[in-house]
């Protein structure tokens, strides 16, 4: 199969979407004649012009709500956030209009955007700049949330989300952008991954850890530990969906493995690692032969500093440690 | 109070920094028709070498910290103010004690204007514990609360309620001073702005907006983010009652004559004023800003640095006033590049928070060992 990079897996599904369906268009800052602050866009506008990819000013709260209003009429914008970190002056749009819209109105409408963009720490900008959202808007019922880890599972979840009739939000991490990984041809056909499924990224039958982004990664490189010095087996479980989550995927992991560590980059408190806790013993109960143990970043707004940033986050040798107390 | 019209001709009347050289020779005063301003007038000698000197500071500072993020030196950002000067030190220049200074992420000048040190500032790039904010909010977050300059703001437009806010505690302390909030070309496009106008406009407070025009939000020119109005981007302060003002920056003359004139109304009056203050950034919009070389042309860049540098102007017209002489200059500018590689040196030197510190800062009762700071748990690390 080939390989091709994470921001260009993304570019390919916004093309490949932008093709199919007319109502798909483009908003956001920067993304048309810059290219994309990350480059994720490039080309895009040069291939479908302004109609269908659109530069819009600094105005968040705007263009989101512009975007929430015209999906209700049938079109499906894709709208980019720069950083996820600004979600917080779109708020409003984002959770009163887009998640409820459908519900206040007892159905008789909905609202089928995506919003995609950054969400990670990790790159020294500071604590306004490194929100990882996910879990503060999956509590939100009426939005659909996920987080890939690869540039096969960011391709097929962002034409899922597109073709989606519900409000999506794509995290996506701007340390994965530059990473590669094999994506299946176009002309094999369309590529989805199913909102709602996680996937095994690694098997194994001593311990279940469970992440979602960028921390995946850091969990395969500790199950690696584990297993040449450690000799744990563990299994790796990507959520790559926090809402729906796949409920089935992490207990029929917890049921053969019976431990569990659970390793998220937001914050511990009432983050997606929290959520997770909190199925395992509603559901496994009886499975644990340990207690779920959790990998999160360290509970202060994010550092600058390039000097410790990275021991504020889950890291591979964290998990490790994280491991070796329960296993 | 009605807002006050500025009129198209009244702006036309004020001249290019280009044209104000050229014009020196006619009018009586080498800085142009706005020397003549009183608050230029009282103006003494010694401020405006110390003007200069700031500006010069801030170049160097800037220039040194760009080889050493090129070095790999800092993380992030490193959003430049080159081209920019004349804007945070003249207005900056203009403030007293009850006078309060609140921008965006394109910091060090403002910060350097309020009197904020170079090792500090150099520190804080660096990510070192002796950062001024110790490490924990880099380039984008400078802050001395004891220098009236409340940061350094990432979120595009979430400083300007603040700015307001400062004016509003001025006036619920019956202070007699102001807020000076700086903002973007594109910031303007902000909801926050928006409200934070009419609620200055409706509340009768001493806030000045001060919209530095550099033309580029980003990679956006300011036509493609913004309808301008024919007065330019601060007429939109009349739909909400407020006064405005539309200038170019790269004179201190002018710039502190038109900021004086809103500070004086803020000051006896305690009503509000927006300002669009024309500038222009030479770097792009950060260090990493891919395509600095394509939104806009090398030749657009290269005019303006020849026609309109602030600190080349300023100097040329203090060494006309006979305030400065070309070796005093030189030595100035010497100066301000030692100081600048020293702080350099000083942020190498100096350590990096431990991973402990990234744990304070988080609570004041926490930090302070209070009883609320021992009551319940307030950190959940995992
Ligand atoms: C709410 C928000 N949206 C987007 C950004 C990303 N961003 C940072 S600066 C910037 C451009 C701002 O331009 P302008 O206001 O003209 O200020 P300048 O950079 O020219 O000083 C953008 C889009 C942000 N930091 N915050
Ligand atoms: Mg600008």
């Amino acid at each position: 199969m080939r390989s091709i990079l994470y921001r260009h897996a993304i570019r390919e599904a916004l093309d490949e979407e932008l093709a199919r369906d007319d109502n798909v268009v483009i908003l956001g800052e920067e993304v048309a004649q810059y290219n994309g602050a990350y480059k994720v866009t490039e080309g895009l506008w040069k291939k479908w012009g302004d109609k269908r990819v659109v530069d819009t000013p600094i105005s968040e709260a705007g263009f989101i709500g512009m975007g929430v209003g015209a999906s209700m009429l049938g079109v499906r914008p894709v709208m980019e956030l720069m950083f996820w970190s600004f979600h917080s002056v779109a708020f409003d749009q984002l959770v009163n209009n887009a998640a409820f819209v459908r519900y206040m109105s007892g159905g008789l409408i909905h609202c089928p955007i995506v919003v995609r963009g950054p969400a990670n720490g990790g790159t020294n900008v500071g604590a306004t700049h490194s929100h990882t959202p996910e879990g503060l808007f999956a509590s939100f019922p009426g939005l659909k949330v996920c987080s890939p880890a690869t540039p096969a599972d960011v391709k097929g979840l962002m034409k899922t989300a597109i073709r989606d009739n519900d409000p999506v939000y794509v995290m996506e991490n701007t340390l994965l952008y530059g990473t590669e990984g094999p994506v299946p041809d176009p002309e094999d056909g369309d590529h989805l991954v199913p909102l709602g499924v996680a996937d095994v990224k690694r098997e194994g039958d001593d311990i279940t850890l469970i992440a979602h982004g960028r921390s995946v990664l850091h969990a395969l490189k500790a199950a690696e530990i584990l297993d040449h010095d450690h000799d744990i087996d563990a299994e790796v479980i990507d959520l790559r969906s926090i809402r729906p989550l796949d409920e089935d995927a992490i207990l029929d992991s917890v049921a053969h493995t019976n431990r569990a560590v659970v390793i998220d980059e937001s914050k511990p408190f009432c983050g997606v690692s929290a959520m997770i806790c909190t199925l395992l013993q509603e559901k496994a109960f009886d499975d644990l032969d340990a207690p779920i143990l959790r990998v999160n970043s360290l509970d202060a707004p994010s550092i600058y500093s390039p000097g410790v940033e990275n021991d504020q986050l889950p890291n591979p040798q964290r998990i490790v440690d994280k491991v070796l107390s329960i296993a | 109070m009605p807002a006050k019209k500025k009129s198209a001709a009244k702006k036309k009347q004020k001249s290019s920094p280009a044209k104000s050289r050229n014009e020196a020779d006619k009018t009586s005063h080498p800085g142009g028709p706005h020397a003549e301003a009183e608050i230029n007038r009282s103006f003494s000698d010694e401020q405006k070498v110390e003007t200069f000197r700031t500006m010069a500071r801030i170049r160097r500072f800037e220039q040194i910290s760009l080889k050493h993020y090129n070095a790999g030196k800092m993380g992030g950002f490193l959003h430049l103010y080159i081209g920019q000067e004349s804007v945070a030190v003249g207005t900056i220049s203009l403030c007293g004690d009850h006078d309060h200074i609140i921008t965006a992420y394109r910091d060090h000048g403002h910060a350097l204007a309020v009197g904020m040190g170079m090792n500090e500032c150099m520190a804080e790039l660096f990510g070192k514990s002796t950062g001024c904010s110790k490490g924990k909010g880099g380039s984008m977050h400078y802050f001395a609360p004891d220098k009236n300059f409340w940061g350094g703001h990432g979120i595009v437009g979430g400083q300007t309620p603040l700015g307001l806010g400062l004016a509003y505690g001025l006036k619920y302390k019956d202070l007699k001073g102001c807020s000076l909030t700086f903002l973007g070309d594109g910031a303007i496009n902000q909801g926050a702005f928006h409200e934070s106008l009419n609620l200055a406009g409706l509340f009768d407070l001493p806030a000045i907006f001060i919209i530095e025009n550099n033309g580029y939000s980003m990679g956006t020119s300011q036509k493609r983010s913004s309808v301008y109005p024919p007065g330019g981007l601060a007429q939109r302060a009349e739909a909400y009652g407020i006064d405005w003002a539309s200038c170019m920056g790269e004179n201190v003359y002018e710039v502190r004559a038109v900021t004086w004139e809103a500070m004086r109304r803020a000051h006896e009056e305690s009503r509000p004023t927006v300002l669009e203050i024309n500038t222009y950034r030479y770097y792009g919009h950060s260090v990493a800003d891919a395509n600095a070389k394509k939104y806009r042309s090398k030749e657009e860049v290269e005019k303006y640095q020849r026609e309109h540098d602030p600190v080349q102007i300023w100097r040329e017209i203090l060494i006309a006033e006979g305030v400065l002489s070309e070796e005093k200059a030189n030595k100035i500018d010497q100066e301000a590049k030692d100081e600048a590689n020293a702080a350099a040196k000083f942020a190498e030197e100096s350590p990096y928070p431990t991973v402990d510190d990234i744990m304070t800062d988080v609570y004041e009762e926490v930090d302070s060992g209070s009883e609320a700071g021992r009551t319940g748990t307030h950190f959940f690390n995992t």
